[in-house]
């Protein structure tokens, strides 16, 4: 079930805060964050985000027409390079 | 033979049945079409009156995005997921399933026909 739109997007509180401090500064810094279920808002456009994906973070630079996805998205936190074919053996 | 939405000629059924035909309408668009165009919609395609296939056709083509136009939304909607490279994205890239389904076994539609290790057949 999708999240009720009288919440609003989720966002943790911790990454809007230096966002937004980047923001009023006029600065771009990479910022490392863990929150993989934050959504990303208006706020970020034109940010990098390092998205940690369980092992590393994942630097992640935020474009317009990922608005609404999670930060989770962007960082895949699998690994599967595919099965040995039998040519490679 | 009536020309409905660019190339779409649906034939001898039912109205509703033959609006189906096109690609963007089903049953429940036919439905509400022949409603809105106060057309009978258990009359046969071919004893439309010319007015009533009129009405029908202005109004796919007001109301209504089908055919080419929707095809191309929809791969506009899968592009854009590809290109920012977000997990749906991915799995559209592989081409396999989008929504979460398992990979273990089935999920058929999206892999295509099994192949086999070896490619020994059968």
């Amino acid at each position: 079930m999708p999240r009720s739109i009288k919440k609003g997007p989720w966002v943790e509180d911790s990454l809007l805060k230096k966002v937004e401090e980047l923001n009023a500064k006029g600065e771009k810094r990479v910022i490392k964050t863990w929150a993989r279920g934050s959504m990303v808002v208006p706020e970020f456009l034109g940010h990098t985000i390092a998205v940690h994906n369980g092992k590393q973070f994942m630097p992640v630079y935020i474009q317009e027409n990922m608005v609404g996805h999670k930060l989770g998205e962007f960082a895949p936190s699998r690994t599967y390079r595919g099965h040995t074919s039998k040519g490679k053996k | 033979m009536a020309r409905i939405a660019g190339v779409d000629i649906p034939n001898e059924k039912r109205i509703v049945t033959s609006l189906t035909y096109i690609f963007g309408i089903g049953p429940t668009r036919a439905r509400k079409i022949c409603e809105t165009c106060e057309v009978d919609p258990e009359v046969k395609t071919k004893d439309l009156t010319e007015e009533q296939s009129k009405l029908i056709r202005n109004l796919i083509e007001k109301d209504y995005q089908v055919e080419g136009a929707l095809r191309a939304e929809i791969s506009m909607n899968i592009q854009r997921l590809k290109d920012i490279g977000c997990y749906r994205g991915l799995r559209h890239r592989r081409n396999l399933p989008v929504r979460g389904q398992n990979t273990k076994n089935n999920a058929r539609t999206r892999k295509g026909p099994k192949s086999r290790p070896g490619g020994k057949k059968k």
